[in-house]
C-alpha cells in the first residue's frame, strides 16, 4: 500500500498550512458563514487525518476536504439545530448548493479567495475592522498576535473581528467580487488595508522598537498573493513599494536601535534581491496610464533604490512625482514630502518657504516631523536657533521611543 | 431584503441650485425612482418637509415635552426616505449609487443604507406575553 500511515499527519499538516486558507474561502462560499466555515474547514483536516490513512489519500485533496467540510457542516446544522427558520434556511441553501467537481478547479478557489478578501475589506465596515478581519481571515493569525501587533487587547480585538462578522451577517454584505466598474473603488480598499499593515510594521507607531517584522512581512505575503489574484496596476506597484521600502530595513536603525536616516543609511545593507524584485514590478506598473497612486509612490522609491549615493539621487525627478501624485491625491503629508525634495534639489531657502505655507494654514503644525523638516533645513542654513526651536517642538509632538532618541541627538548635535 | 435608505440634504446648498437646475434635479430623481419600481425594487417612499416644520417628543421630568425642530440640529436634515428591496447589501449600494441626486445635489446629497430589522419574532414573543 502506498499510503503510509506515519507520512498522514505530515501531508495533512503541509496542506494545512498552504492551503486551509483556501479551503477555508471555498467553504464559506457554500456554507455563508463565517463560523460555520472556520469549523467545518477544521472538520474536514480532522476527518483527513483519521481517514486518509485507511482509505489512502484522495486524487484531489483540496476538493475532498471541501466536500467533507460541507457535509461536516450540514451536520453540525442538523445536531445544534432549534427548526427556527433561519437555520432551516441555512439547510436548505446548502443542500441546495451540491459540490460541483468542475468548481473545485484551481481558478475557482483562486475565486473564492479574492471574494474573502473584498468581503473583509467592505467599505462599509470601519478600516480597523477592515485590518482586523483581513489579519484573521485572510492571513489566519491568532486574534491575540494580531492584538499584540495592533498594541490593543485581545478583547478589544475579539470584539471588533465579532462585530464584523456580524454586520457582514445581519446587513448581508454578499461573498462577491466586485463588478468590473466597482473594481477600482473597491481594490482601494483592500489595498488601503494591505499598506497601513505593512507601515505598522514598518514605522510601528509607538513603543520600543521602531520595526515589527512580522506585520510588514505579512502585508507582504497579502499583497504576492492579491498580485497573482488579481494583477491590476496599483497592485503591482504598492507589492513594489512595499519591497522597495522593506529592502531598506537593515540599515534603518543602528545595533543600537536607533534611526538611521536615509541619506546616512550604508547603502551596501539594503537587500539587493528585494530591490531588483520591486524595480522590476514598478517598471511593469508604470506602463499603465495614468499611473496610480501606488506606482507613483513606488517610482519614487525607486529612484532612490537606485542611487548609488545620496548625492546622485534625482531630485528634480522625484519632486516632478510628488507633484502627480499630489494632482490626484492632495494631502499635506504628501505636499511636505515635495517640499523636502525640493530642498535637495533647489536648496534649503526654497523647501522652507513649502513647509512654512503648510504650517501657515495650520495644516500638520502637531505633526513631529514637519517641525523636524523644518528644524533640519534650519541647520543646513546655519540658523542655529530657529534649528533648536523647531527640534524642541519636533521632540514634544514625537511618540515614539527611537524617534524621541534621535531628535534628542540631533539637540545635542547644535550645541548649545 | 429590504434597506431603508435616509436622504440626507442640506438645506443651504439647494438654496443655491437655480430654477432650472432645481427642474433636472426632480425630473431625473423622480424619473430614477419610476425605474425603480417598474424594476420591483422600490418598496416605498416619502419626502420630508423642511426640518423647519419638525416637531420631536421626547421624556422629560416624567411627562412628554415637545420641542420645535428635528432631533439634531445639523446642517444635513433627513430629506427623503426610501425602503429598497434588494437581494444584499452590495446590490443595495448599486442601485442607490445611481440615484441622480448624488450627482446633482452638489456635494449636498448623501443616502444611508439601513438593513431593515426584522422584527417578527419580537412580535409574536410580545403578542404571546399580551394573551
Amino acid at each position: 500500500m502506498p499510503n503510509i500511515p506515519e507520512h498522514i499527519p505530515q501531508l495533512v499538516g503541509e496542506i494545512y498550512r498552504t492551503r486551509s486558507r483556501l479551503v477555508f474561502a471555498t467553504l464559506i462560499r457554500l456554507l455563508k458563514d463565517f463560523d460555520l466555515a472556520e469549523d467545518a474547514m477544521h472538520d474536514a483536516f480532522k476527518a483527513a487525518l483519521e481517514q486518509w490513512g485507511e482509505k489512502g489519500i484522495p486524487s484531489n485533496p483540496l476538493a475532498w476536504l471541501v466536500s467533507t467540510g460541507r457535509f461536516k457542516a450540514i451536520d453540525r446544522i442538523r445536531r445544534e439545530s432549534r427548526f427556527d427558520s433561519l437555520e432551516q434556511q441555512q439547510i436548505w441553501q446548502t443542500e441546495a448548493t451540491p459540490p460541483d467537481a468542475s468548481r473545485l478547479i484551481d481558478k475557482a478557489i483562486e475565486d473564492d479567495m479574492l471574494r474573502l478578501i473584498f468581503t473583509c475589506c467592505h467599505p462599509a465596515l470601519s478600516l480597523d475592522a477592515r485590518t482586523a478581519m483581513t489579519m484573521r481571515e485572510v492571513c489566519d493569525l491568532t486574534t491575540e498576535a494580531i492584538a499584540s501587533a495592533f498594541l490593543v487587547t485581545p478583547s478589544t480585538m475579539a470584539q471588533r473581528i465579532v462585530r464584523a462578522k456580524a454586520k457582514i451577517r445581519e446587513a448581508k454584505i454578499p461573498f462577491e467580487v466586485p463588478m468590473e466598474h466597482e473594481l477600482p473603488d473597491r481594490l482601494g480598499a483592500v489595498l488601503q488595508v494591505i499598506y497601513l499593515v505593512f507601515n505598522e510594521g514598518y514605522y510601528a507607531s509607538s513603543g520600543e522598537s521602531v520595526t515589527r517584522v512580522d506585520l510588514s512581512s505579512e502585508a507582504i505575503r497579502l499583497g504576492r498573493l492579491l498580485h497573482v489574484l488579481l494583477p491590476d496596476s496599483e497592485v503591482t506597484g504598492l507589492l513594489g513599494l512595499m519591497l522597495l521600502h522593506e529592502s531598506r530595513r537593515p540599515a534603518r536603525t543602528s545595533s543600537k536601535g536607533n534611526i538611521i536616516l536615509l541619506e546616512d543609511q550604508d547603502r551596501s545593507r539594503w537587500d539587493r534581491d528585494m530591490i531588483e524584485e520591486g524595480l522590476t514590478l514598478v517598471e511593469r506598473a508604470f506602463l499603465s496610464k495614468p499611473p496610480g497612486p501606488y506606482t507613483l509612490q513606488a517610482a519614487i522609491a525607486a529612484l532612490h533604490a537606485e542611487a548609488v549615493r545620496p548625492e546622485a539621487t534625482d531630485w528634480a525627478q522625484i519632486t516632478r512625482l510628488y507633484s502627480r501624485l499630489l494632482n490626484i491625491n492632495p494631502s499635506p503629508i504628501i505636499e511636505l514630502n515635495r517640499a523636502i525634495a525640493i530642498a535637495m534639489h533647489k536648496g534649503p531657502e526654497a523647501g522652507l518657504q513649502q513647509i512654512d505655507a503648510i504650517l501657515e494654514r495650520g495644516d500638520l503644525s502637531d505633526y513631529h516631523l514637519a517641525h523636524s523638516a523644518r528644524a533640519e533645513l534650519y541647520r543646513k542654513l546655519g540658523r542655529t536657533n530657529q534649528a533648536r526651536a523647531s527640534w524642541e517642538r519636533a521632540l514634544a509632538l514625537a511618540q515614539q521611543d527611537p524617534e524621541r532618541r534621535f531628535i534628542q541627538r540631533k539637540l545635542g548635535e547644535l550645541g548649545s | 431584503m429590504k434597506y431603508i435608505c435616509l436622504g440626507y440634504m442640506n438645506e443651504e446648498v439647494w438654496e443655491t441650485l437655480s430654477e432650472s437646475e432645481r427642474q433636472t434635479f426632480m425630473d431625473d430623481c423622480f424619473g430614477y425612482d419610476d425605474e425603480l419600481r417598474q424594476n420591483g425594487h422600490y418598496a416605498g417612499g416619502e419626502g420630508l418637509q423642511e426640518a423647519r416644520n419638525a416637531a420631536t417628543l421626547r421624556w422629560r421630568g416624567g411627562k412628554v415635552s415637545v420641542t420645535d425642530g428635528p432631533f439634531a440640529e445639523s446642517k444635513e436634515q433627513i430629506g427623503g426616505i426610501m425602503i429598497l428591496e434588494a437581494t444584499d447589501l452590495n446590490h443595495a449600494i448599486r442601485l442607490l449609487s445611481k440615484h441622480p441626486s448624488l450627482r446633482l445635489g452638489r456635494g449636498g446629497n448623501s443616502w444611508e443604507i439601513r438593513p431593515a430589522f426584522d422584527l417578527t419574532g419580537f412580535i409574536e414573543d410580545s403578542k404571546r406575553r399580551r394573551e
